[in-house]
């Protein structure tokens, strides 16, 4: 019996390959966009008469391999991104017969450094994150030379800030978060020391090594993946700092505040008009050569692209997601339906 | 028993045996005590760390378990709805959000402006559009008319109601004046706090107040069900080839080394091998759990083998004698007489390859099981993700309201583990009777 019932499976599987097409939307990528891609494909499934979506965290990079395999049922139709997409990803793409890909921007997502309610609130610079978190810092004599990060309290830094230590609780280096911290932060506060900033048109590798390298004398904890871990951590050790995306302060703004960066507070407004500095756009990108092979793609987008979803007060807000504005909408709209073809 | 150790002192050889025996009697007790005492201790430590890790998990999911709702009356008034007759095609296109949005303001007519307003509706879970939807199908004839229907409200007022409710007052995500709106519901008796029963019955969700297990748990069923049918009769096949039929030669040995090699690989490059020969060369579905039971069972094989040819090894020759000697072939005996006193021992090991099967995620990574999928899987070849992969999905979600549905579905997932143990000693029961 137990034979029979494996042949019948086997033959369940086979005679589903049979049948060229597929209902449901299959999408992969960023686990940043996936708690707003899987709003949308929730709602699209209840509305529509169409399948609901499915929606694989597999981050960006390997979101894009999938993506860019070919094209074909079985490969995903879109890929959601916490960065634009490569030239070299592009190049990959079409080298495997996937010419067409339409590119949607979705909103922004900002980082925030937080620490506890119980502590006072941070207001830091760029520039002192970097001096903070950096394996190696220019010396301090003005020299243009390098030293290992020697600080171990705050107020060595800069006088004002709290003389605690230095305790960072931050995501990985596979993490997305992480390379827009590392670009956004770090680089940012990096350029401000002008040899360091001429160095980049010269030597460009080394300057990336020097701005986006993280000490690793247990100052900057990697916490993994999980944000919720990072937040009840920091509950915990009021003296420590957490580096995670917009949705977790706001979901936890009674336990945990937003440190100030640049003098700009992470408020949903400020990081919606840009005034605070460290916000990242969400992508996610379409191959056109499915639309109308899988059923429900151009609804899928519409409804994704619409104002109850993106738009200022859509419900992708309530997720703590950053809308784009009604004028940026309503072009990326248009964008969106026409199927305009991304080149880099 | 006599000591005859010659460099004992003169005291202990002017001691007789017996005298002898009683003096190291009382250290050997005391060493036997001591031991008993560390085992008694270890054991008593192991169970209170499962008691806290247990009851830390019940005491996280508990508030799972009970979702509030409020009467609203809703007025499905035809113009609001955006719809001219009954036609069924036509109420399911109509505007529900609008109806709910207008008849919540109208049980608070002195809430104005737009932000008040937003924060109203923002306390009544989003689905409510579609359970009144729901209703306005089942129930026709309410077109036009003002029905009570119960809805769910938001997982932050939920958590709020469940945790830190004190009257009138804000709360973590509950602003002081929702707090105070939802005295007024209070007040008038129309909020309810409901058996969740729909945990069971839906599958996933992004709103916690929504989100289910009951897609998880079929598609741990459906794997499980590909793994046990594929690797317990190929598992055994080979352990019983290998005891009883294979002769002993350097290709036997080399095949026993690998399998025992193969029980040491870590899961995810079986997950990797899934990927690159299941689904890209057999062109498989991805995510369904024919392929994450196929996974699974290269990587519960090996276990379930050596488990297999150790309890079949177990078995006293003089069973197989026996048998060969009473005119019984080799397929007879290794059947009828071998096989069924080693199927305790090797029920033990598919136990626990199943049990470590179950628990898996890193393998399914990459087959594209660690997916949001709302449906629950009808079939081994529909989309589908398993228990522990939704517990880490949710563990992952920013929404507070997850910590408790985490827990829950842990207990799902013991739960299962449980009964798919009990079962297994049933049966072991069973075969060591016979």
């Amino acid at each position: 019996m137990k034979k029979s019932l494996i042949i019948l499976s086997m033959v369940a599987a086979s005679s589903n390959l049979m049948a060229a097409g597929r209902d449901t939307i299959n999408v992969v990528g960023s686990s940043t966009v996936y708690p707003f891609s899987t709003v949308v494909a929730e709602r699209f499934g209840k509305n529509t008469d169409f399948k609901t979506p499915k929606i694989e965290s597999t981050g960006t990079g390997g979101g894009m391999k999938l993506f860019c395999a070919g094209t074909g049922v079985d490969t995903p139709d879109m890929s959601n991104a916490s960065r634009r997409m490569k030239k070299s990803e592009l190049e990959m793409c079409q080298k495997n017969g996937v010419k067409s890909i339409t590119e949607v921007l979705v909103g922004y997502d900002g980082i925030v450094i937080s620490n506890s309610k119980a502590s006072k609130q941070f207001s830091i610079s760029r520039k002192e994150l970097f001096l903070a978190l950096a394996k190696e810092i220019p010396a301090k004599d003005g020299s243009e030379t390098l030293i290992a990060n020697p600080y171990k309290k705050w107020n060595e830094i800069n006088p004002d800030l709290p003389a605690t230590k230095i305790e960072v609780l931050g995501p990985p280096p596979t993490s997305g978060t992480r390379d827009a911290f590392a670009e956004l932060v770090l680089e940012g506060g990096c350029k401000k020391f002008p040899w360091i900033k001429a160095m980049k048109k010269k030597n460009k590798k080394k300057y990336k090594t020097i701005c986006h390298a993280v000490r690793e004398d247990h100052v900057y904890i990697e916490a993994g993946e999980n944000d919720n871990l990072i937040v009840q951590k920091l509950t915990n050790n009021p003296d420590a700092l957490g580096i995670f995306g917009f949705s977790f302060l706001d979901q936890n703004s009674d336990k945990l505040q937003g440190s100030m960066v640049d003098g700009k507070e992470p408020s949903f407004e400020a990081i919606a008009d840009g005034s605070y500095p460290v916000s990242r756009p969400l992508y996610f990108y379409v191959k056109n050569a499915h639309v109308g092979k899988v059923p429900g793609i151009k609804e899928f987008l519409k409804e994704y692209t619409s104002e109850a979803s993106m738009g200022d007060e859509g419900y992708l807000t309530d997720k703590g997601l950053i809308p784009l504005g009604e004028e940026k909408l309503n072009s990326i709209r248009k964008d969106v339906l026409s199927l305009k073809s991304l080149k880099l | 028993m006599t000591d005859k150790n010659p460099a004992d002192s003169n005291l202990a050889e002017q001691l007789s045996t017996t005298e002898k025996v009683a003096l190291s009697l009382r250290k050997r007790h005391r060493k036997e005590k001591r031991f008993q005492w560390a085992g008694l201790m270890a054991v008593g430590l192991g169970f209170l760390l499962v008691v806290i890790l247990i009851s830390d998990i019940v005491l996280k999911a508990r508030p799972a378990f009970h979702q509030h709702w409020v009467k609203l009356e809703v007025e499905f008034r035809q113009d609001w709805l955006g719809v001219t007759s009954s036609d069924l095609a036509e109420l399911k296109k109509a505007n529900y959000r609008s109806v709910l949005r207008r008849s919540l303001y109208g049980m608070f007519p002195d809430v104005k402006g737009r932000r008040d307003k937003r924060s109203l509706f923002k306390m009544i879970s989003t689905n409510a559009e579609f359970t009144i939807k729901q209703y306005l199908l089942d129930t026709p004839t309410k077109l036009g008319k003002t029905a009570e229907v119960w809805v769910r409200f938001d997982d932050d007022i939920d958590s709020y109601l469940k945790d830190d409710y004190t009257p009138g007052e804000a709360g973590p995500r509950v602003s002081k004046q929702q707090a105070q709106w939802l005295q007024q519901f209070l007040n008038k008796e129309i909020v309810d706090k409901r058996w969740n029963s729909e945990f069971f019955t839906s599958g996933d969700s992004r709103e916690p107040e929504l989100a289910g297990v009951r897609g998880a748990l079929t598609g741990t069923l459906l794997t499980m069900l590909v793994t046990l049918l594929l690797s317990f009769p190929l598992g055994v096949a080979a352990a019983i080839y290998l005891e009883e039929f294979a002769p002993k030669n350097r290709w036997t040995d080399i095949i026993e080394v690998n399998i025992n090699n193969l029980a040491a690989v870590p899961s995810i490059i079986f997950g990797l091998l899934g990927l690159a020969v299941i689904i890209n060369i057999f062109g498989l579905p991805r995510s369904a759990p024919l392929v994450g039971g196929i996974v699974l069972t290269l990587m519960t094989l090996p276990t379930i083998i050596i488990a297999s040819r150790a309890s079949i090894k177990a078995v006293p020759p003089s069973i197989r004698e026996a048998a060969l000697g009473l005119g019984a072939s080799k397929m007879q005996t290794a059947f009828g007489h071998v096989l069924p006193m080693a199927m305790p021992g090797i029920l033990t090991g598919t136990i626990i390859g199943m049990a470590q099967a179950l628990g898996e995620t890193a393998p399914l990574l990459m087959i594209g099981m660690v997916a949001f999928i709302v449906d629950v899987p009808a079939g081994v070849t529909d989309a589908a993700t398993v228990l522990p992969v939704q517990i880490y999905l949710w563990a992952d979600s920013p929404e507070r309201a997850f910590l408790a549905k985490t827990s829950a579905a842990i207990l799902v997932l013991l739960s299962f583990l449980l009964i798919m143990n009990s079962v297994a000693a049933i049966l072991r029961k069973k075969f060591e009777k016979n």
